[in-house]
Parts: structure tokens; C-alpha cells; sequence
């Protein structure tokens, strides 16, 4: 239609030029996605707003998203006047302990399914399967009676004991990747008259830090999360995880919002922290849950 | 495997002594924590226990109060009914909206990935306490935000009315965890239909349509029964936002198992509420399971081991 000659300056036009279009396009959906981001970051930086407010700025109207000045006393206050940082070292604890019950009981467990013999080894692994499959509420007064009758109540026995029996998600992740590591190895070793647990312990194992770190990340992210079961099982305030020293924090400081919010975005910072570094594995082990299906 | 202990040979049997031994934790376990309570639970729906006093064998007697003379448990039904047919939808929807602007190929997007992530990190007790704060009905930022654009936000937990859809919305925030799943089976389709779909001439929503939606179905369908299964056993929002209220509106139906089983100690009772909870939960995947034949498209079993 056009003349090159004018085609030439009309290249300068936005308009008609295809790279000037592909470049407007890309920026339209820079500006969506960033716009989008915002939107989605707005409850966080809202959170951190308020919690870096004077109590009189807590309820103005209309709403301030910038303080007058920094109270940054509030976060020192949310950790004295409430024991956040004994909520936190609590919940620390029970990460630990449980990550501890993962990594004794996971890779055994695991390396029975992925390497050895034995008859009945298929409907084994079917029924662990079929385990995950069972909501974790029905089991709950069984288990609520049994620590009851065993004196266990108001103790971290029944938030810890379960770890060191495996997570069949873990063990199920882990034995598929032991699949992967090649016989020869195995082979290998047994000549050189290495017993079932040097090779798991030597040869395997080692292999094995890409589902290990997955199980490390997840079992620090759900007991760190962790609500319904400290709920149940502790009654002491001073044993309190972070989630249950959290709801009823709202029980005693209802109108205390900035030093509530400081206590709240303090609570998420390890998990956030843990995001920002294991990242790929946490996305990754994610997506491939979703492949499962 | 089908071989029986007596066809092995002592090298073998040693091997397989092994194996027990190294699954044997799980088994144990699996009897402890699994099996054990679960038979237990179906032993204790059948009587009437309070804990202090030992179990009274009553027969179905539970099952028969709960479907005819109690008033509680089907409003427990019906809130969480509501909410995973409010729920699921939503995030069905945004999630796949979300995992599609993520699958655009563009630079920098695994900033945006990250930042569209880290809500579904932060779950449990610190999220509902944030939308409290978030959603208040005077001063809250999001009927502030609202006003801006001339819309007189609700009352959210406050109102009989708004309760349920606001713990549903909140669900939505955190979008970014199925987003991440569908996007692994986005990036699963071959470029190379979208380049044949090309070159027919589709445009970019037919391809949306014809082969994005097809292939990805196998991943919808699991999401589908995961965030079924999620909305069914909502608790935290119910215990640290509303308490169940207001006027029971948001009642959710593990929430009134606890207050049964931990409050008022009614454990028969409780645990015949939790095996109903759990019936449903199977029957429900199992229709779903059951439609999946029509809708849900497998490329090709061929190839499988």
C-alpha cells in the first residue's frame, strides 16, 4: 500500500512500525503485570504500614499509608510486652526435631521401596499410597485419647512423634528419586562387599540432597504453619508455636493493631526468608506434586 | 511381585529380611497413626463418650441425630457446601488466569513469578489475621481502595450476608500455588501445535481454546480434587476470623467437628461427624473421578510401563 520511500518515515511512527508495536505490547503487559504485583503485594505493605504506626494513626481516617514517623519501637514492643520470641524459638524447636525425624526416617524407609526384594513390597507401597489419601481429622481423637491416657497432652510429643515414622509424601518423593540413581552403583559397592545400609548410608544417600532438601523445605514451611494440632494438644501459653501464640494474641490485644501487625509480619519473615533462597526447589517440588496427577 | 517367602534363596531372603526392616518404621507407623485411629474413630461413632467416662455403645444412634435433629450439622453442611461450590470456581479461574500471564515469554518474569508466589506461603493463623485488618469495614484498606472507585464496600466478616464469600476471596489471594501447577502443564504443551495451529491460520483464542484448555485438563482435574478437598476442611479461617459467626454463617464443618470433639468433649459424636466428613470427601472425588471419562483428555496411555 505504502511507497517505500514513505514507508521509510512512517517506520517512526508508533503506529505502523511492527517493532514499535511489539515493544508498546511488552510494555502494556509490563504495566498489567506490575500493576497486578502491586495489587497483590498491597495486604503485605499495608501490613508493614500499620505496624510502623503510632496507636492514635492506627484508626484515622482516611487511611495513611505513611506514618508521620517510623515506630519501629513497635516491633521491640510486640517481642517484650508479648513472647513472640519465645513463640518463635518454640516453633523453631519443632522444625528442627521434625526435619531431624524426616531425614532418620525418610531415606530408610524410602531405599526399602525404591532398591530392595522382598514379597508383599508392591501392596505395601500401594497402601502408603492409598494413606495420603485419608483427611487427618478422622484420626484425630484416637490419637487426642491415646496421648491423653499416655500423660502426653500439653507436650510436643504428639507435634513430633509422627516425623519419625516418615511422611509417605516424602518417602513416595524420595523413593522415585532413588529409582533414578543407576544400579551399577549398587552393584559396585556389593562386590567391594559393602552391606545393604553402607550402600544406602555411602552410596545412596549422598546422591539423594535434591529430595532431601524438598522434604527440608516442606517440613519447615507445614510445621512452621502448623495451627489445628499445637491447638488440640498444648494448653501451656509459654509452649505456644507461632501460629497458636498468634491467634490469641488477637485475644488480648484486639485494639493493638500496629504491634499486632509487627508480631504477624515478624511470624512470616522465616518462611519468607526460607522462599527467597529455596525458591527452585520449593516451585519445583510444587509443580512436580502437580505432575503426580 | 508376586514371589513368596518360601521360593527365595537364603541370599535372597536376607535381602528381603532387609527390606522389612528398612520399611518397618512406616509400617509401624501406619498401624499407630493410621490405622489404628481409624478404626477406632469407626468404633467410637457408634457410642457415646465424653472422655472421662468410658465409651457407651449407642449403635447408629449419632448418625441418626445428625440427619434428623441436628440443626447445627446442617448448617455445617450447607456453609461448606457453599463454600467450595464459591471457592473452587474462583480459583480454578484465577489461578489458570494467573498461571496463562506468567506463561507469557517475556523478560524478567521470574520476578513476577516470585512475587505472585509468595502469598501461598504465608498460610495459617498470620493471613487470617491480616485480612481482618485488611477488611474492616470502616477503616480498612480495601473499602478505602473501594471508595476510591466509587464502590461502598461491605461489612466483609461482619455481615451475615458477606461472610462466607470474604473467606472465599481471601482463598483467592492466595492463587499463586495452583497458578504454579498449572503453569508446570502449561509449559508441558509442544510448541509446535501452537505453531501448526499458526500456520491454519487459528487466532490466538482459538488456540486457547482448542489446544491450551484440552492438554491442560489433566492438570485441571487434579487441582479440581485437591482444592475440593482443601475447601472441605477449612478450619483456621473459621476459628481465628469469625468464630463461626456471624449467625453461624460461616460455619464451617471441621470447626463444628472441633467444638464437638475439644470443647464439648463429645467425642462418639465428634468422630461420627468426622467419618461423614470424610464419606462425602470420598464420594465427591469419586463423582468427580467418575466425570473426568468426559472431559479430561489423556494423550495416550501408550508408553506407560
Amino acid at each position: 500500500m505504502t511507497t517505500p520511500t514513505i514507508s521509510k518515515s512512517a517506520y517512526k511512527t508508533p503506529w505502523i512500525s511492527p517493532r514499535t508495536r511489539q515493544w508498546l505490547g511488552n510494555s502494556f503487559t509490563y504495566l498489567g503485570m506490575t500493576i497486578l504485583a502491586l495489587l497483590f503485594m498491597i495486604p503485605i505493605i499495608w501490613m508493614f504500614s500499620t505496624s510502623l504506626k503510632a496507636r492514635w494513626e492506627i484508626f484515622v481516617w482516611p487511611p495513611q499509608w505513611f506514618p508521620e514517623t517510623l515506630h519501629w519501637e513497635n516491633y521491640v514492643e510486640a517481642f517484650t510486652r508479648y513472647p513472640m520470641g519465645r513463640f518463635m524459638l518454640n516453633s523453631g524447636f519443632l522444625v528442627i526435631i521434625n526435619i531431624i525425624g524426616e531425614f532418620i526416617s525418610v531415606p530408610l524407609i524410602a531405599y526399602g521401596f525404591a532398591r530392595l526384594r522382598f514379597p508383599g513390597k508392591n501392596i505395601f507401597f500401594v497402601v502408603m499410597l492409598g494413606t495420603m489419601m485419608i483427611p487427618g481429622h478422622v484420626k484425630l481423637i484416637p490419637l487426642f485419647s491415646i496421648y491423653h491416657k499416655l500423660g502426653l497432652l500439653d507436650t510436643y510429643w504428639p507435634l513430633i512423634l509422627p516425623a519419625f515414622f516418615g511422611n509417605p509424601f516424602f518417602i513416595f518423593l524420595m523413593a522415585q528419586y532413588m529409582r533414578t540413581i543407576p544400579r551399577d552403583l549398587d552393584e559396585a559397592a556389593r562386590m567391594d562387599g559393602a552391606g545393604t545400609w553402607t550402600i544406602l548410608y555411602r552410596i545412596i544417600l549422598p546422591l539423594c540432597k535434591p529430595p532431601l532438601t524438598i522434604i527440608l523445605v516442606y517440613t519447615f514451611w507445614w510445621t512452621w504453619n502448623e495451627f489445628l494440632h499445637p491447638l488440640i494438644y498444648l494448653n501451656t501459653f509459654d509452649s505456644f508455636p507461632v501460629q497458636l501464640g498468634l491467634a490469641f494474641f488477637k485475644g488480648r490485644y484486639s485494639v493493638e493493631w500496629n504491634l499486632f501487625m509487627a508480631a504477624t509480619l515478624v511470624s512470616i519473615i522465616p518462611v519468607l526468608i526460607l522462599y527467597f533462597f529455596l525458591q527452585k526447589h520449593l516451585i519445583g517440588g510444587i509443580a512436580s506434586v502437580g505432575l503426580k496427577g | 511381585m508376586s514371589t513368596k517367602w518360601r521360593d527365595l534363596s537364603p541370599k535372597e531372603r536376607r535381602e528381603a529380611v532387609d527390606g522389612y526392616l528398612s520399611i518397618s518404621p512406616w509400617f509401624i507407623g501406619f498401624l499407630l497413626f493410621t490405622l489404628g485411629p481409624v478404626l477406632a474413630t469407626i468404633y467410637f461413632s457408634l457410642t457415646e463418650w465424653t472422655l472421662t467416662r468410658p465409651p457407651v455403645w449407642i449403635g447408629l444412634e449419632n448418625y441418626v441425630r445428625m440427619f434428623t435433629r441436628d440443626p447445627l450439622f446442617l448448617q455445617a453442611l450447607k456453609v461448606t457446601g457453599n463454600f467450595v461450590l464459591l471457592s473452587v470456581p474462583l480459583k480454578l479461574v484465577f489461578g489458570l488466569g494467573l498461571a496463562l500471564l506468567l506463561n507469557l515469554k517475556l523478560k524478567g518474569m521470574n520476578f513476577y513469578r516470585t512475587v505472585f508466589y509468595i502469598p501461598a506461603v504465608i498460610s495459617g493463623v498470620a493471613v487470617s489475621l491480616m485480612w481482618i485488618w485488611l477488611l474492616q469495614p470502616d477503616t480498612g484498606v480495601v473499602n478505602t481502595l473501594l471508595e476510591l472507585v466509587g464502590i461502598e464496600g461491605p461489612n466483609w466478616f461482619w455481615d451475615p450476608d458477606w461472610a462466607l464469600p470474604s473467606v472465599a476471596l481471601m482463598s483467592v489471594w492466595s492463587v499463586g500455588g495452583s497458578a504454579i501447577i498449572y503453569l508446570a502443564g502449561l509449559q508441558n504443551i509442544p510448541p509446535h501445535l501452537y505453531e501448526a495451529a499458526n500456520i491454519d491460520g487459528a487466532g490466538k483464542w482459538t488456540s486457547f481454546w482448542k489446544i491450551t484448555l484440552p492438554l491442560l485438563t489433566p492438570t485441571l482435574f487434579f487441582q479440581l480434587i485437591v482444592e475440593m478437598i482443601e475447601s472441605f476442611k477449612v478450619f483456621t479461617q473459621a476459628f481465628v476470623i469469625t468464630k463461626g459467626g456471624p449467625l453461624k454463617a460461616t460455619y464451617f464443618y471441621l470447626y463444628y467437628f472441633y467444638e464437638e470433639a475439644f470443647q464439648n468433649f463429645n467425642m462418639g459424636y465428634a468422630s461420627a461427624l468426622a467419618l461423614v466428613l470424610v464419606v462425602i470427601i470420598m464420594t465427591a472425588t469419586i463423582i468427580l473421578n467418575y466425570t473426568s471419562k468426559h472431559w479430561v483428555y489423556y494423550e495416550s496411555d501408550a508408553g506407560r510401563a
